[in-house]
């Protein structure tokens, strides 16, 4: 892949020579200022898209950018502090680090718009040498609807994603290396590069470090998706087999009654099911009244228990899930295949094992990596139910026992406002679903062999 | 062998009642706690340990439309962050299907991967930053409806798998002949792919439509401190987590019965779609 990225860029660059090499004045002039050989040509659309892109960013880095960008490397050194009880606002280093960011981007963007700009004079150059003649400003604008239509499409959603969404990410990975928390909150106090200090202590033991508790909660998020996805999915296919068993009548009916915890928003269903299982709510209530225990049972006390609890009631979210897809899915099950397993004297739960199972696990194997990867990030599950809790002393910044990777950076971020190990842990996430993926999805048995079921 | 299924067919319908129940009981008892009176002489609006109110009564109701707190408000602002969001996530992801789908273009395999490995970071991650790049538009607080619209539906492009998966079964030879017959690009898509999509675009409406309710988390944290402008799940979840003490437990069930009826009511309309997008999303991956 990078051999292949090297001997692309060296031919990029061989081309760039070329088109100046041979280009006229036109195409010349356009290394410096962007669109100005189209522009000459007649192209005044594109030309002006250039030149406005090459204004736009000139502007940006000039007026704005650029005084971020010289403070990059220390994120500021200014402390706000008082002269003459008038507070004299020093560097901020959040904005120095987000329009810095900003401004390298723009850098970037810079060159790649410059490539496109004399990739566009080399066409247009190589088209007139051939004695074509160039597509007139109607033909480019109404391309935007038709061979072009994409960058129409596309234009809202790639720009909204990257304002709201790849910046930010990128911002955050940035903190991750910084010392942004509780002590070093900006526009007040400034906050710096640290390097690695941050992963150091994810993984420092001890009473300071965060090793233990990282590990503690990795584990159980481990364990809960993975109970919370195969549990749920065995469970919600055999659910889905009794319903569509001949003879069975009401299906409609079964099917809604399940369906109905889709249904209701799991804000209202979630902490009211929390409530029913705290230590004054009604199932101990009911279990006292009844004589059958003397006090109330700690559900969501007792980290054990909470932890059970949750997969338990997890289940009863997941079965109807599960069940809806299982259904669609053995319908498509070719008949014949029950039947000659039939003839030859195979019982229900042998023809559940060798047809149904095999077949649902190879047409569901992706979805079943979506599951796992989404159960790892169930953050409504485990926040509405127990807010992560019990606490424990032992463990870091407030973890609790069911406390999710995802759960964990929300109080993290929330409560403690400790950013950069928010940030970190939030890079764990993105490690621990990025290696699940890669290697769960290369095992499927439907990426490795896609006629399998044919 | 007859008998046999008899029996096998009544622990069939022995596990589905009793399923049943554990399913319904929960919402029966919301509905049934929503009803309890607010009457101090006879039951107050905490937990208690019976299930059947000791006195019907629309107590709850009346405190919840009453003006007291500001909840037809908060109910006002959900329903149309739900339905901005319903409406405009949708335009975006068709737009995003359709150019992935049908189109091919330099770049397009990256940009699948690129926001396929975005799509990896925890959403939680960013919160911070957002809530720094809404504040400088002046959309968190007192314009935090408008700031929460903006995110989800900025956002929403990545959210197209399902829809690309629909548009891919659509027969590629629809889109030739119309090519060849001098149809541009932006009129397949408006006249023929469209109208073709009436199950897939009622799904991506429907699920954009319900996340809204349940959005507690980024809700909050924008609306911080402004009452005004907090969505139902943010005061149920106070009602609930912080407000419990005082007896608000009983009005979080009237007020969580408000909100799940009319999205409940919707969901069952409109299951089918549901069903269909789902079941094809998951197949496809």
């Amino acid at each position: 892949m990078l051999k292949n990225f090297f001997s692309g860029l060296g031919e990029d660059i061989k081309e760039i020579g070329t088109t100046f090499a041979e280009g006229d004045i036109k195409t010349r002039l356009s290394f410096l200022i962007f669109g100005l050989g189209p522009l000459l040509r007649g192209q005044i659309v594109k030309g002006l898209a250039y030149l406005a892109v090459q204004i736009a960013l000139i502007w940006y880095v000039i007026a704005f950018g650029w005084n971020y960008l010289s403070k990059f490397s220390t994120l500021g050194t200014v402390v706000t502090h008082k002269e003459n009880r008038i507070t004299v606002y020093g560097d901020n280093s959040f904005l120095i680090l987000l329009f810095g960011l900003l401004t390298i981007i723009a850098f970037i963007a810079f060159i790649f718009i410059w490539r496109e700009n004399v990739r566009e004079n080399y066409n247009e150059q190589n088209l007139l040498k051939e004695g074509k003649e160039l597509p007139s400003n109607k033909k480019v604008l109404l391309s935007l609807l038709d061979s072009n239509f994409h960058k129409t499409l596309l234009a809202l959603p790639v720009t909204g994603i990257f304002i709201f969404t790849v910046l930010p990410i990128l911002f955050m990975i940035c903190v991750a290396f910084t010392n942004y928390d509780k002590n070093h909150q900006s526009p007040t106090n400034l906050f710096t590069w640290v390097g690695l200090e941050n992963f150091r202590q994810l993984f420092k033991f001890g009473s300071h470090g965060f090793g233990s508790t990282f590990l503690a909660v990795l584990g159980w998020t481990m364990v809960w998706a993975f109970f919370a996805t195969f549990i749920d999915y065995f469970l919600g296919m055999a659910v889905a087999v009794m319903i569509n068993k001949k003879g069975i009548r009401f299906k409609k009916l079964w099917r809604t009654i399940l369906i109905l915890t889709i249904a209701v928003p799991q804000i209202v269903s979630l902490l009211y099911i929390s409530k029913m299982f705290a230590t004054d709510g009604l199932v101990n209530g009911y279990l006292m009244k009844w004589g059958l225990i003397k006090s109330a049972i700690p559900f969501w006390k007792d980290p054990m228990l909470a932890r059970i609890m949750i997969i338990v009631i997890n289940i009863w979210i997941g079965i109807p899930y599960m069940m809806l897809i299982a259904t669609g899915l053995l319908m498509n099950i070719p008949a014949e295949l029950y039947e000659s397993a039939k003839m030859d004297g195979a019982n229900s739960v042998q023809m559940f094992r060798h047809i149904t199972l095999p077949y649902m696990l190879f047409v569901t194997g992706p979805f079943l990596l979506t599951q796992f990867t989404g159960n790892l990030n169930n953050f409504n599950v485990i926040y509405l139910l127990n807010k992560g809790g019990p606490q424990s002393m032992r463990m870091a910044e407030n973890a609790g026992r069911t406390d999710l990777l995802v759960t964990w950076l929300y109080k993290m971020t929330v409560n403690d406002t400790n950013y950069k190990m928010a940030a970190v842990i939030g890079i764990m996430v993105f490690l621990v679903t990025a290696i699940t993926s890669l290697v769960v999805y290369n095992m499927l048995p439907s990426v490795k062999d896609e006629e399998g079921f044919q | 062998m007859k008998r046999k299924e008899q029996i096998g067919n009544a622990i069939i319908y022995v596990v589905l009642v009793l399923m049943s129940i554990i399913w319904l009981f929960p919402f029966f008892g919301l509905i049934m706690q929503s009803f309890r009176s607010y009457d101090p002489k006879v039951e107050y609006g905490g937990m208690v340990d019976y299930i059947i109110p000791h006195k019907f009564s629309l107590d709850n109701y009346k405190f919840l439309f009453s003006g007291e707190t500001n909840f037809l408000r908060w109910y006002g602002n959900t329903l149309t962050i739900a339905v901005c969001v319903s409406v405009f996530s949708t335009l975006i992801v068709l737009c995003v299907s359709y150019a992935l789908s049908r189109m091919r273009f330099k770049g397009r395999k990256l940009l699948m991967r690129f926001w396929l490995i975005l799509g990896m970071f925890p959403g939680f991650l960013t919160m911070i930053c957002l809530y720094f790049l809404l504040k400088t538009f002046g959309l968190t607080q007192a314009g935090a409806v408008p700031g929460l619209i903006l995110i989800s539906v900025a956002n929403s492009g990545m959210g197209y798998y399902v829809c690309k998966g629909y548009f891919d079964t659509l027969p590629r030879s629809l889109d030739e002949a119309a090519l060849i017959d001098g149809a541009s690009r932006a009129r397949i898509f408006l006249t023929m792919v469209i109208p073709l999509s009436k199950p897939i675009i009622i799904y991506t409406a429907l699920t954009a439509f319900m996340a809204p309710w349940c959005d507690y988390v980024f809700a909050s944290y924008v609306a911080f401190g402004h009452d005004a402008s907090y969505n139902v799940a943010v005061a149920l979840q106070r009602w609930v987590v912080t407000n419990d003490y005082q007896g608000y437990f009983t009005r979080f069930c009237a007020g969580g019965i408000l909100v799940a009826v009319p999205v409940t009511l919707l969901f069952m309309l409109l299951q089918k779609y549901y069903v269909e997008g789902v079941t094809g999303g998951a197949v496809k991956g």
